[in-house]
């Protein structure tokens, strides 16, 4: 099954076809989401309305780990088996992940000032989602930076590999070490501290997110692979 | 042993190494990582004075006085509370603009200096949000119910 769409030619006509159902989805549940966040849902007790700019934020911040996962899994499929779709999909992400990383320290950020009064704390949550968007950027740029794409794939796969170990001190700072920023409250262990009037628009923004993610993925990976069969013909032809 | 998967058995043993190493880094740096000391800590530890340092705690309950006071010709909000973690607590005094959530029983991190007698002098307050949310009226029921299981 998974073999049957590695083949990047096959997975392209594959993407054609989804894009727009997962572009659509995004579109409905953000619809949605965005009426439930801000027409349906109660202010907090203790935030006031600024609470709704949790329906952004902690999606974001959800996605901007993900997508890393998601680079760091193909890094090492990439490396260990080189297969091309893995470096595709890794080159593809990397600059979703930066918006989404990007997304959540300027959301954050305009929630902390009312909240906390500061805009920035270097405190271990904050600076180790700002240092997730400095491997992001990095990863750009190594991808871009060499004539030949396989020497920038390979490269960006060792950093990213590398930056794993960033997962867990950003998931886990928070109960690790005393810092400002709250810990999650939303963990399989224990029941979600935020009430279910809250709940519904954060799923349903998260789903929309979601879609976006995988549709704007999806048309990043169309391009990449017209772009590689585009270099193969320039190439060839100047042989 | 294949190629590719010695590889892969590569990759993920200097992948644990680099996290073993890691972690042993960043349990050594521990004192370093945290933002705020808690009060018992601020004793235990004979912090010097000159440092700025961060103190978190909650903000003790009917302990919030403000004052206005004269220094040097303007008569200025003199706000003074008391910061604890059911173990030990440290007097703050601040001049400035409180964050709105500051309140009594809530959390708050506060940056300055230990003063020579004991008091800490603030120069800036930041309010600490924790993970609870919920809508005013569920708030109202669930402290009425507090307040009558106190009784």
């Amino acid at each position: 099954m998974i073999f049957k769409f590695a083949n990047p030619l096959k997975f392209q006509r594959f993407t054609k076809q989804i894009q727009p159902f997962a572009l659509s989805l995004s579109i409905i549940f953000l619809f949605f989401g965005l009426f439930f966040g801000f027409f349906r849902s109660p202010p907090d007790y203790l935030q006031g309305e600024t609470v709704r700019i949790m329906y952004i934020h902690v999606p974001c911040a959800w996605f901007s780990l993900m997508i890393y996962s998601v680079i760091a899994m193909c890094s090492i499929f990439s490396i260990a088996f080189k297969h091309t779709l893995a470096d595709i999909i890794s080159r593809s992400c990397a600059p979703i992940g930066a918006c989404f990383t990007l997304a959540t320290l300027v959301t954050g950020s305009i929630w902390g000032k009312p909240t906390w009064g500061t805009w920035w704390v270097w405190d271990a949550r904050l600076t180790s989602e700002l240092i997730l968007l400095i491997f992001y950027i990095s990863l750009i740029i190594i991808n871009n930076a060499y004539e030949n794409k396989e020497k920038g794939d390979r490269y960006a796969a060792i950093l990213a590999i590398i930056g794993i170990i960033n997962l867990p001190i950003i998931k886990w700072s928070v109960d690790w070490w005393s810092t400002l920023h709250q810990p999650a409250s939303i963990s399989k262990l224990s029941s979600p501290s935020i009430d279910n009037s809250m709940l519904v628009p954060l799923f349903i923004m998260t789903f929309s997110l979601f879609f976006f993610f995988i549709s704007v993925l999806l048309l990043r990976i169309r391009g990449e692979i017209i772009q590689r069969k585009i270099d193969v013909i320039k190439f060839s032809h100047v042989r | 042993m294949k190629k590719k998967n010695k590889r892969l058995l590569n990759i993920l043993v200097y992948l644990m190494l680099f996290t073993i190493g890691c972690l042993i880094l960043l349990m050594n740096l521990r004192d370093n990582l945290v933002f705020f000391y808690s009060p018992s800590e601020v004793f235990q530890k004979n912090l010097d004075p000159t440092n700025k340092i961060r103190v978190g705690g909650m903000v003790k309950k009917t302990s919030l006085k403000k004052e206005v006071k004269k220094i040097k010709g303007r008569s200025l909000e003199q706000i003074s509370f008391v910061i604890t973690d059911f173990n030990n607590e440290i007097k703050v005094s601040y001049i400035g603009i409180l964050p709105d959530l500051f309140k009594e029983g809530q959390g708050v991190v506060v940056e300055g200096f230990i003063t020579s007698n004991g008091m800490f002098n603030a120069k800036t307050v930041l309010a600490k949000h924790d993970e609870n949310y919920m809508p005013p009226e569920i708030k109202d029921i669930k402290s009425i119910k507090e307040n009558n299981n106190g009784i």
